[in-house]
């Protein structure tokens, strides 16, 4: 491996640990930076050590310590910081090096959980964690997510400096607060999977990106946290949609409905991992399953079905159903009424509808009105449709979904 | 570490509210508070009289100038402090959240207590 691959794999690995070692976001980020210079400048002649990640952690702890030191004789504050290395000296000797600087899997669920805290904005938990445990540089995340360069350092600073200051804890939060703050985790990671998947601006290659650090992200979770059943149901979640990334949007750029995906192009690998998880999240018992796992469930059943048409919508439905006990919100019930169209007739899920467009809790939402326009077509009921297909656009944002809401359009007034 | 719980409410909503409940909500938040005095946590507190009360002082052209009235019109009023001593502010939010105070309606914005020179 080399010195390039080392640094995006273990990158936040490598910085939770010296986070733990030196206490704080940016010595141990400066110290990380300088680890790598050394790494560049030691390694071709020297070779690469036998453990890579022990160097780095050791090497980067080493140069933080000297330049603090060098500081502290610059400013001659140096009582304050004399202590701060003597401290870290006498550690040293009482437990071995090695010991403390080897990497332990709760470094890297501090530093999601400190990332995470809900002390901080959400669009800072979500810089500060690509930030510190992807190893996206500033400039990498602004690009993601539209925001000026300078923004989102300046948003990384405050961050840090709110850490700091107020003291947020570097910790794993303690069993009452557990399931609360792994909410609030998962919710990032979301964040962060869903910004790479739907979003319909930027390159293509940036927001697979996002997809790739948000499963990665899952994947540590599910390893650090192997009790607990919704991180499995999230990874489920994210890789039972990412395994159709690849067919959900045609050559020229254009939105290609999932009953209309080449299947075969779907990835199988992905798509048995995924399904498994969701087993293993829906048997953890006890429980009943949480609204990450009862969504991958469905995602499953989807991807499992070898056509579109061997959709197993009676038990979509069903499991819709559950969602909106669990999880009952407007988009569930909107899916729900989808999923009943589909299996128990299209008249019953159009009823659905018209309830829900009662409640008013979805209006303004195109998807209500597009759902609507393609139940009214599959009915034959075209005047009706083009209707709600109007009603779609003058609400619809996304640029691909246009496009096919006016595709559909044209079809109808024809 | 030291912070500071600065407590805001609506003083049109406290307006509305009787004596014997005004009182109700300052004894559990007083009891609330003191449980946590022997350890070191709380140190200290104090209820304020509400805005009507305030005046605030600025310059103006090189002048000092007294406004009556708060710094600035806001839809929550200062209407309080809390001092506490704690770890980290895991433990002054857990302590906030489930403040009487808190649950009577009130806000309260945790800010940590500087130490040393500005920087």
């Amino acid at each position: 491996m080399g010195i390039e691959e080392i640094f995006r794999a273990d990158y936040g690995r490598i910085l939770a640990t010296l986070i733990r070692l030196l206490g704080d976001i940016d010595v141990a980020e400066e110290a990380l930076q300088e680890a790598f210079a050394a790494a560049l400048e030691q390694w071709p002649a020297a070779g690469i050590p036998a453990n890579p990640v022990s160097w780095l952690v050791s090497t980067g702890r080493h140069k933080a310590i000297d330049r603090l030191r060098r500081r502290a004789w610059l400013e001659e504050k140096q009582d304050e910081i004399a202590r701060h290395i003597e401290l870290s000296t006498h550690q040293l000797d009482l437990q071995s090096a090695d010991d403390e600087e080897t990497p332990v899997p709760e470094d890297r669920l501090r530093l999601i959980f400190t990332c995470c805290h809900p002390a901080l904005a959400t669009e800072a938990q979500v810089a500060l964690t690509l930030r510190t445990l992807g190893g996206l540089s500033t400039e990498e995340i602004a690009r993601a997510f539209l925001v000026p360069a300078p923004t989102m350092a300046q948003r990384l600073v405050r961050a840090k400096a709110k850490i700091r200051t107020a003291r947020i804890p570097y910790e794993v939060p303690p069993t009452e607060a557990l399931a609360e703050r792994l909410e609030a985790a998962m919710v990032v990671v979301y964040l962060v999977f869903n910004e790479g998947y739907t979003a319909s601006f930027g390159a293509r290659l940036v927001r697979n990106e996002l997809c790739e650090q948000a499963i990665r992200l899952g994947r540590m979770l599910v390893e650090l946290l192997p009790i607990h059943a919704e991180p499995k149901g999230l990874l489920a979640l994210m890789l039972l949609h990412d395994s159709r990334r690849e067919t959900r949007l045609d050559a020229s750029g254009d939105l290609v409905l999932l009953e209309d995906q080449d299947r075969t192009r779907w990835d199988r690998a992905q798509i048995d991992e995924g399904a498994a998880l969701v087993e293993a999240a829906l048997s953890e018992g006890g429980r009943p399953p949480g609204p990450y796992a009862l969504q991958a469930a469905i995602a499953a059943l989807h991807a499992q079905a070898a056509t579109a048409a061997a959709t197993d919508w009676q038990q979509i439905a069903a499991l819709y159903g559950v969602l909106a006990r669990v999880h009952p919100t407007p988009v569930v019930e909107l899916n729900r009424a989808v999923a009943v169209a589909m299996s128990s007739g299209l008249e019953r899920g159009l009823a659905l509808l018209d309830t829900l467009d009662g409640d008013g809790g979805l209006a303004g939402y195109h998807l209500l009105s597009a759902a609507r326009a393609e139940l009214l077509r599959r009915l034959g009921r075209h005047a009706e449709a083009v209707e709600s297909y109007r009603q779609a656009l003058a609400l619809v944002s996304n640029e691909a979904e246009r496009k096919h809401l006016e595709k559909r359009l044209r079809e109808v007034t024809s | 570490m030291r912070y500071m719980l600065l407590i805001y409410r609506d003083e049109k909503v406290y307006e509305q509210l009787s004596v014997p409940e005004r009182g109700k909500i300052f004894q559990e938040a007083f009891d609330y508070s003191e449980a946590r005095r022997p350890s070191g946590f709380y140190q200290g507190g104090e209820p304020l009289e509400p805005t009507g009360t305030a005046t605030t002082v600025r310059m103006r052209n090189g002048e000092a100038l007294m406004t009556d009235g708060p710094f600035a019109e806001t839809k929550e009023q200062l209407a309080g402090y809390t001092i506490v001593e704690a770890r980290d502010l895991d433990e002054v939010l857990a302590f906030a959240t489930r403040h009487p105070l808190v649950k009577a309606g009130l806000s309260i914005e945790v800010r940590p207590i500087r130490v040393g020179p500005p920087q």
